[in-house]
């Protein structure tokens, strides 16, 4: 009797062999546990042109070295786990093909953070820097019965930096981030400006304050290295910059 | 050596439910959530299209017809009670989010602006309706910031990447905590508490082609199901009809909503043939099933005949700008494909568990076909089985689902803890999850964890999907026997203490079988076809004998037992499902 799988199967295992591809996969490595230094592995494997990086290093988690350690979740974009040094740029490992890179690429961990294991980097000073700047709206001003009345424009206002998922692509793409972990870094900035820029929000003046001082707005140098690295399309130093003016020129 | 912590309550789970949860709890009593991933990381974060609630700012509704929807979209296994409370508590639910700051998308006089979602209508099914709130096609992603937003707000206590193995019970069956493994470190934590709420979402890892993030294992029902809960109508789940071809990653039902029709290889809108009145909107369950016909009878597109199309090109660019850009980039990203341009291949991926942990409406776990409540435990969201989603959930309702339940558990879950006592553990509460992990690093050689996954999902898929049978089924259950055995047998390469993800992706794999056994079982025994549930060989409702929910138990030499609960009525009297 026919089954679903008789009609459905996309079959992966069917697709013909000289569809594939070799990719040379080259990793810093780094356990404590077993040395006090990283070193380097390399690894080339088969796979289907459109294999997404993250579902290459499974496959050679799964097959070939099952130490190999590296955060993941929805393989698709959206909850920022795997964010990667890779080839030199900070990029989620499952928004790269492996028809992008072939047939060589070398990952490292995002840079900034201190390496736990592996790929795996401490987000604790990351997630501090996004606490500092009061991501939360707030407005005292009494709560309405049904919804608070937005318009369409005051809405898209801040509309950009409402698609942060937190990766640090951003900061730890950001040299001034690298050489000062007292800076807030983009990604809390763009968190800021998400509620800044909030028509419904009242506390505008409380960030801007938190971003005026020496860890704030103005470490940033202008280098656009995070919105190059966002994988969400954030157009963040533009964001940075709307910021700045807005403290300069108390306008927002 | 393990650490123990104690508090009043423990949120297992950092998505939507936990976090709603815990909102609750925090501000009443101590209280902690444990997150295997950065809480934000939560595959809430996935979902799309839209959060229903008939606020009625764009046309007229009533909560009164979304129950409906829900109880017929869902045929007829949805206790009605339930459906038509979440309905009820919708309108407050969303209007709560957007003063906690939610960026819903605006009507032109600054109201929130709804749309058009698969089965939901207007007066019992006239047309469609607008009733899904949104932001663009991320609304998931925007409750998940907002909830964690709120969370910080209130100082929430977190551990981060804590992953919970098991669930701690006095002999008289009350809850006593929970035993946690702490990715960073290797250590295990002892947590005792009086309430414990699972929010683990759900396990559609167990299929080849699923929407659901990696992590998405089904912790939370096989850690308590080993303790004797029963799992509520596991073989319900729901098969998306529109993944992207391969891959499985979910290209929302708001672009049909948005006017996005599905297309067979020779073009045709096959779906007014299936649903002549809400076509491409009709539920989930009914457009898989179509698309299985479709690509039977040889008209699937793709390389092996076993896709189909979703077409957007007609729609206006800047509708598609502003209200689908995400998916849209997920086509141009990983199929290669200008959606502008040409219709999308997809298939059905499967989506989401409509059952789970049987809780009542306050998020309590209760057991047997009397629905005693167990003391202590609550369970919210995915893992969670209330029931609302019934045989098939209606796109959108999962997401109300979290903010309506996840607040009625951490408020009931609250207001125990006042009165409860702490129970005291036993005396080495770890023990057995020592033993569950030494059994697995102990062994230096063994089966591959990797190779089970992999037939577990190439298996599922094949015989336990869109399309089943007492033959497929059967062999599906051969087949998890033989996986079991080589599952006793794994063996890990690495040993170390410090973020052993090799150890806990084996433990998740153990919990996916768990998952897996229970689904099968309930569609073995289930000889009829209802929702989400096809078989071939069976391939009518049968209301005369299954209008009821299945519970399966773990006994303790490894079989399953089924049970039976009546699924509660109300006023809407089963009929055909005709859209």
């Amino acid at each position: 009797m026919a089954t679903a799988a008789d009609v459905l199967d996309a079959s992966d295992r069917e697709r013909p062999t000289t569809d594939t591809i070799a990719l040379t996969v080259r990793v810093r490595r780094f356990n404590p546990e077993v040395s006090e230094d990283s070193w380097w592995d390399e690894w080339t494997v088969r796979c289907d042109p459109l294999e997404r990086l993250v579902e290459v290093l499974h496959q050679i988690k799964w097959h070939h070295d099952g130490t190999l350690s590296f955060r993941r979740s929805c393989a698709h974009g959206i909850c920022g786990s795997d964010a990667m040094l890779i080839n030199g740029r900070n990029q989620l490992a499952c928004k790269v093909l492996a028809q992008d890179v072939a047939p060589r690429v070398t990952i490292e961990p995002i840079r900034g953070l201190s390496v736990l294991k592996d790929l795996i980097v401490d987000m604790d000073p990351f997630m501090d820097g996004y606490r500092s700047i009061l991501p939360y709206l707030i407005n005292d001003s009494g709560e309405p019965e049904k919804e608070r009345r937005q318009s369409p424009e005051d809405r898209h206002r801040y509309d950009d930096t409402t698609k942060c998922i937190l990766c640090a692509a951003c900061t730890t793409s950001c040299p001034v981030f690298w050489g000062d972990e007292g800076y807030v870094g983009p990604a809390a900035i763009v968190n800021a400006h998400r509620f800044i820029f909030d028509s419904r929000d009242e506390a505008g003046r409380e960030r801007m304050k938190i971003l005026s001082e020496k860890t704030g707005v103005f470490r940033c140098r202008t280098t656009f290295n995070c919105t190059d690295a966002c994988p969400r399309g954030i157009e963040v130093t533009k964001a940075i910059q709307e910021v700045k003016r807005a403290i300069l020129f108390e306008r927002f | 050596m393990t650490t123990t912590h104690t508090y009043d309550a423990l949120v297992v789970g950092g998505g939507g439910g936990g976090l709603r949860a815990a909102i609750e709890l925090s501000e009443r009593c101590r209280t902690a959530v444990l997150s295997k991933l950065y809480p934000t990381r939560s595959h809430t974060g996935a979902a799309q299209g839209g959060v229903c609630a008939a606020l009625g700012n764009v046309e007229e509704d009533s909560p009164e017809w979304h129950a409906f929807d829900t109880v017929k979209g869902g045929d007829y296994l949805v206790d009605q009670p339930a459906a038509r409370l979440m309905t009820e508590e919708a309108i407050e639910a969303i209007y709560q989010l957007e003063r906690w700051g939610l960026p819903f998308n605006r009507t032109p006089d600054g109201r929130i602006d709804q749309r058009r979602f698969g089965g939901h209508t207007r007066n019992h099914g006239e047309a469609p309706v607008k009733r899904a709130c949104y932001a663009a096609d991320r609304t998931g992603h925007m409750i998940l910031q907002t909830l964690y937003q709120q969370c910080v707000k209130r100082d929430v206590r977190f551990f981060n990447e804590f992953y919970c193995l098991d669930l701690l019970r006095d002999d008289a069956g009350a809850t006593v905590g929970i035993v946690a493994f702490e990715l960073a470190t290797g250590e295990l934590h002892t947590f005792r508490a009086k309430a414990v709420v699972f929010a683990t979402g759900g396990y559609g890892r167990m299929f080849r082609v699923t929407s659901n993030a990696h992590a998405l294992t089904g912790d939370g029902p096989a850690v308590v199901w080993r303790r004797g809960i029963p799992l509520e109508d596991m073989e319900m789940f729901q098969f998306h009809p529109t993944g992207l071809a391969r891959l499985g990653v979910l290209l929302s039902e708001a672009a049909r909503g948005e006017g996005g029709i599905v297309l067979n290889s020779e073009g045709e809108r096959f779906m007014e043939r299936y649903a002549p009145t809400i076509k491409d909107l009709a539920p989930r369950d009914m457009v898989s099933r179509a698309i299985y016909q479709e690509i039977k009878e040889g008209r699937g597109g793709g390389p092996n005949g076993d896709w189909v199309y979703l077409d957007i090109s007609h729609l206006d660019p800047k509708v598609i700008e502003e209200k689908l850009p995400d998916i849209t980039e997920f086509a141009r990203i990983y199929l290669k494909v200008e959606p502008l341009d040409e219709p999308v291949p997809i298939q059905p991926t499967a989506h989401y568990a409509m059952g789970g942990i049987p809780t009542d409406t306050d998020g309590r776990v209760v057991v047997g076909a009397d629905e005693d409540v167990v003391p202590g435990l609550y369970a919210v969201g995915e893992c969670a089985c209330v029931s609302v989603h019934g045989a098939n959930r209606l796109g959108t309702n999962s997401l109300l689902d979290l903010v309506v339940f996840g607040r009625r558990a951490g408020d009931d879950a609250a207001r125990f803890v006042r009165e409860a006592d702490l129970a005291t553990p036993s005396e080495h509460p770890e023990q057995p999850t020592l033993e569950l992990l030494d059994g697995i690093l102990g062994r230096t050689t063994g089966d591959n964890a990797g190779e089970i996954r992999t037939e577990l999902q190439d298996n599922m898929f094949d015989l336990a999907f869109v399309v089943r049978s007492d033959e497929s089924l059967t062999k599906m259950q051969q087949i998890l026997t033989s996986l079991r055995e080589r599952y006793e047998r794994v063996a890990i390469t690495d040993k170390g203490a410090r973020y052993n993800t090799d150890l806990m992706e084996t433990v998740e794999l153990g919990y996916l079988l768990d998952c897996a056994d229970a689904l099968v079982a309930g569609a073995l025994v289930r000889t009829e076809s209802r929702g989400a549930h096809f078989r071939e060989d069976h391939p009518l409702r049968d209301d005369a004998n299954w209008l009821k929910h299945t519970l399966a138990y773990r006994e303790r030499d490894g079989s399953i037992r089924i049970e039976y609960k009546p699924v509660k009525m109300g006023p809407y009297v089963p009929m055909e499902r005709k859209y």
